[in-house]
């Protein structure tokens, strides 16, 4: 399951980051790492971006990037 | 005097300016870092005897080498080596702040770690053992709530004690597990085949991480054996990606994380959790589906509502102030003769008119970057991104473009100045050339008198759906030109992942707002205002020389002495005839002129006595003729007087028509028609587009000299009409599109080039507009011909095919890049 198929309102964490170059280092540096919680908190009007929390942070994110975040359960 | 050189680094909302602003005070600068666009803040302050320089790092989540900002950062640290840097974090954040503080460690660098924001943190119950996270980081901790002023004495103290020790600091030194061996190996191999003064450990782990920077200084520094060393490196991350199967930077960026993982579970104790409430709520409505954009609409209207319209309102005020810098200039200049002006008294009239109609705009731009920096303060502005990235995306842009072409005027009313210093916020290139390259095709202020000119000519009866017209179809066709430039001429942008943080809001401080707006006004007068009046002296060259053949000139010097003769004719045994023989006549001329412009607005009574007093204690008898009240003959002579004067008037008026008709620009004009004929324009009308390049708002006041009446207050509507007898509404909508498309203003070309820190991409802005200008008024106005359509027919046709493009350059969709 990646990031980017959940729904608002959904928790998971996160298992491996699959991207390369710089998205792989962007989401990293913006402080996503395996063994996290995240929480889907909700799609921009038009959808696209998605708003998620990580450990009292919020991020925005596109769906494009956060396919490349594995996530379980 | 004992000198410190102090760099401030710090993740984005950290607090990191609020700390730069309350060390430094007002003596903070701006510049440049060598070569890129970046912004350099620094300022200075002296405590303790001690001297303070304080450089203002961009504030960024990383130190790698894959953007600008980043690289900037750590190229400052390396190469201008400051005696201490203060790292300032956010300390209800501190686990993901320390990320960076790792990265500062590893550099071998004095650091005094800044836990800023400790309100917020203890409201979110957040506790942090000081002492403890000293011990574990080996780097000094100062708690600070610098908005309040809180540990500012504690942090000035330990910076100087830091700072002046002037020694290399160890601090924490991270475990990389199953790396290290690796790491060990690259250090091994680099002693003594590459002698650098950067650290060891430092070198190897950048070099497992692949990052191009560090690639660059060992090749710097390994004269032949670099190859071999770029061989054993691959060599030495491919053995690491096949033991531990992740990619080395991976490794290196979680082994961080799980370190500050420890260090966070040791120091700080979360004793409610809380994690900004409030934030969470406002976004639930800013953020909404549907309370989200009208929300953002609101935002937009206010912007404009409040800088264009009532900081329209402010220069009421502050224009009589330019007025008087121009009153006062005429009164130091020669004075005009009956027919020639000197030619240093129009060149500084003209100088000085350039220059105000740019200063005319400060109150306006003050009130837009006030408001700008309170958007940016609050946190809004990623809110912005977040509701219309996916819309703007679709045509090569970003979510934060949103700003820039608010401020350009996406509507009607902005200025591309303000809006493409805006695009710095854009952290992808290549959206943030597209943002840029189309600012200047949105609806500035000053393009707006000639819309209004021309509508009210040719559109009188559709003067509301001709406006609409303007005001929508720039943005259509703004839009699909973005799309096909980011998908052609920069293609090879580098691009950013959009990935951003939604920042809790705050409440911005007066002084920051206020700081914010001072600076950037300060970057416009210095930057822009200083090149236009340059050009503008350029320009006068252009339309005064090489002026009138000498036969043209005597047939002037015989018209005004037939009008002379006629006056002389008519006063003839008029007691006053005597007080205007000779010079005396220009002295009364210039006399009324004055007199009529001291009364000008004066309506009360007492007041309008004393400027009579003035004027007749000056000279009498010019003020019985000026003003004949009941005097029969004085009156005679005053009606004399009004025919001379407007006969001078005439006279000037041909002057300088066939002076601008003879001139350089003239002529470029004509030279241009064989081109511009296809889209209807005349010498005339590409003389006004051409004097427009100085500043938009030229284009009318050049018409307005072009297209002389005689009869006195015709207005230039009815002039205009009355010239160009063949001129249909199908000619003014391919000027109104010329003139949305076309002539880039100076400044905001300037603009460009400050932004872009680059002179190519400044003439490319200036070229393909003009390019784009003439193609679309040619299309419209050939087909427009071929087919006899009314104007209001082909303005109909265009609209609805620039929407039909819009919707087709939205829909195609590029292969991404990620996959």
């Amino acid at each position: 399951m990646t990031l980017d198929s959940l729904k608002p309102g959904s928790q998971c964490y996160t298992k491996k980051i699959t991207a390369k170059g710089k998205l792989n280092q962007r989401l990293i540096d913006m402080g996503i790492y395996p063994g996290l919680q995240v929480k889907v908190i909700r799609n921009a009007p038009l959808e696209d971006p998605m708003e998620i929390e990580l450990g009292g942070y919020c991020l925005s994110i596109r769906h494009e990037e956060a396919k490349f975040v594995e996530v379980e359960g | 005097m004992n000198k410190v050189l102090m760099a401030l680094a710090g993740q984005p909302n950290c607090g990191k300016s609020t700390v730069f602003n309350t060390l430094t005070g007002a003596n903070q600068h701006v510049a440049n870092y060598p070569g890129v666009t970046v912004d350099k803040m620094y300022g200075s302050y002296r405590k303790n005897g001690v001297k303070v320089e304080v450089v203002d790092l961009p504030g960024t989540y990383s130190l790698t080498s894959y953007s600008l900002e980043e690289r900037v950062s750590r190229n400052f640290i390396l190469h201008d080596k400051p005696d201490v840097v203060v790292n300032v974090m956010d300390a209800s954040n501190l686990k993901r702040n320390l990320y960076l503080t790792f990265q500062l460690l590893e550099m071998e660098i004095p650091v005094v770690v800044n836990l800023n924001m400790m309100d917020v943190a203890h409201r979110r119950g957040v506790e942090i053992d000081f002492d403890c996270l000293e011990r574990l980081l080996g780097a000094p901790v100062v708690p600070t709530t610098i908005k309040k002023g809180k540990g500012k004495k504690n942090l000035i103290n330990t910076i100087n004690k830091v700072g002046l020790s002037k020694k290399k600091e160890h601090g924490i030194k991270i475990d990389y597990g199953s790396m290290e061996p690796f790491l060990d190996e690259i250090e091994k191999m680099l002693a003594g085949v590459c002698e650098t003064d950067y650290p060891a450990r430092w070198l190897a782990v950048k070099l497992m991480e692949a990052d191009d920077e560090v690639e660059k200084i060992i090749r710097r520094h390994s004269a032949a054996g670099f190859d071999a060393i770029k061989a054993r490196v691959k060599q030495i991350r491919r053995a690491f990606e096949a033991e531990s199967d992740e990619l080395p930077e991976r490794h290196i960026a979680y082994a961080r994380y799980k370190e500050a993982d420890r260090i966070a579970g040791e120091s700080v104790s979360v004793k409610r959790k809380e994690a900004s409430l409030l934030s969470d709520k406002i976004d639930r409505i800013v953020c909404h589906k549907i309370f989200g954009p009208l929300i953002l609409v609101g935002v937009v209207y206010a912007l404009y509502h409040l800088s264009i319209v009532e900081g329209y309102k402010l220069t009421n005020y502050t224009w009589p102030l330019l007025a008087k810098i121009k009153s006062l200039t005429a009164a130091i200049m020669p004075p005009p003769g009956f027919m020639t002006e000197p030619m240093v008294r129009s060149l500084a009239l003209w100088f000085v008119d350039s220059v105000n109609a740019l200063l005319n705009y400060v109150p306006i731009f003050f009130i837009l970057f006030a408001l700008i920096a309170i958007l940016e303060d609050t946190g809004y502005m990623p809110r912005m991104a977040f509701l219309l990235d996916r819309l703007f995306k679709r045509f090569g842009l970003h979510g934060q473009s949103t700003l820039p072409m608010v401020l350009g005027g996406i509507y009607v009313g902005g200025c591309a100045v303000p809006a493409i210093m805006a695009t710095k916020g854009i952290p992808d290139e290549r959206a943030r050339f597209a943002t840029t390259l189309i600012i200047p095709m949105l609806n500035c202020l000053a393009k707006i008198p000639l819309y209004i000119l021309m509508i009210n000519i040719y559109f009188a009866q559709h003067k509301g759906l001709a406006m609409m017209f303007m005001a929508t179809v720039t943005i259509f066709m703004a839009l699909p030109v973005a799309k096909i430039l980011s998908l052609t001429i920069l293609k090879d942008k580098e691009t950013a992942p959009f990935i951003m943080e939604m920042p809790p809001y705050h409440l911005p401080t007066i002084r920051g707002v206020l700081g914010r707006a001072v600076e950037r006004i300060w970057l416009f007068l210095k930057k822009i205002v200083t090149i236009v009046a340059a050009v503008a002296i350029v320009i006068f060259v252009l339309m005064q020389f090489p002026g009138l053949t000498e036969d043209r000139n005597a047939h002037y010097a015989d018209e005004t002495k037939i009008a002379k003769e006629s006056f002389y004719k008519k006063i003839a045994g008029n007691p006053y005839a005597e007080y205007v023989q000779g010079d005396s006549i220009m002295a009364l001329i210039l006399y009324n002129e004055r007199y009529k412009k001291a009364r000008m607005g004066i309506k009360n009574k007492e007041k309008a006595r004393t400027v009579d007093a003035r004027f007749i204690s000056e000279n009498e008898n010019f003020f019985k003729i000026v003003k004949p009240k009941k005097d029969k003959q004085a009156k005679k002579l005053n009606r004399a007087l009004k025919k001379l004067i407007s006969a001078r008037k005439r006279i000037l008026r041909q002057i300088k028509a066939e002076m601008i008709d003879n001139s350089f620009l003239g002529k470029i004009g004509r030279s241009l028609e064989p081109v511009t004929k296809y889209a209807g324009f005349n010498w005339r009308v590409n003389v006004a587009l051409l004097s427009s390049f100085a500043a938009k708002e030229s284009s009318v006041a050049t018409l307005g000299a072009l297209y002389q009446s005689d009869e006195e207050g015709e207005t230039l509507e009815k002039r205009m009409e009355k010239t160009e007898k063949d001129f249909t509404p199908l000619h003014a909508l391919s000027l109104l599109l010329v003139m949305a498309l076309f002539p880039p203003c100076i400044a905001a070309v300037l603009t460009i080039k400050i932004q872009t820190g680059s002179v190519k991409w400044m003439l490319f802005s200036m070229f393909y507009q003009m390019f784009l200008g003439i193609v679309v008024a040619s299309f419209v106005f050939t087909v427009g011909n071929l087919l006899g359509l009314t104007g209001l027919q082909a303005m109909g046709i265009f609209f609805c095919m620039a929407l039909t493009f819009t919707i087709i350059m939205g829909l195609i969709n590029p292969r991404h890049e990620y996959q």
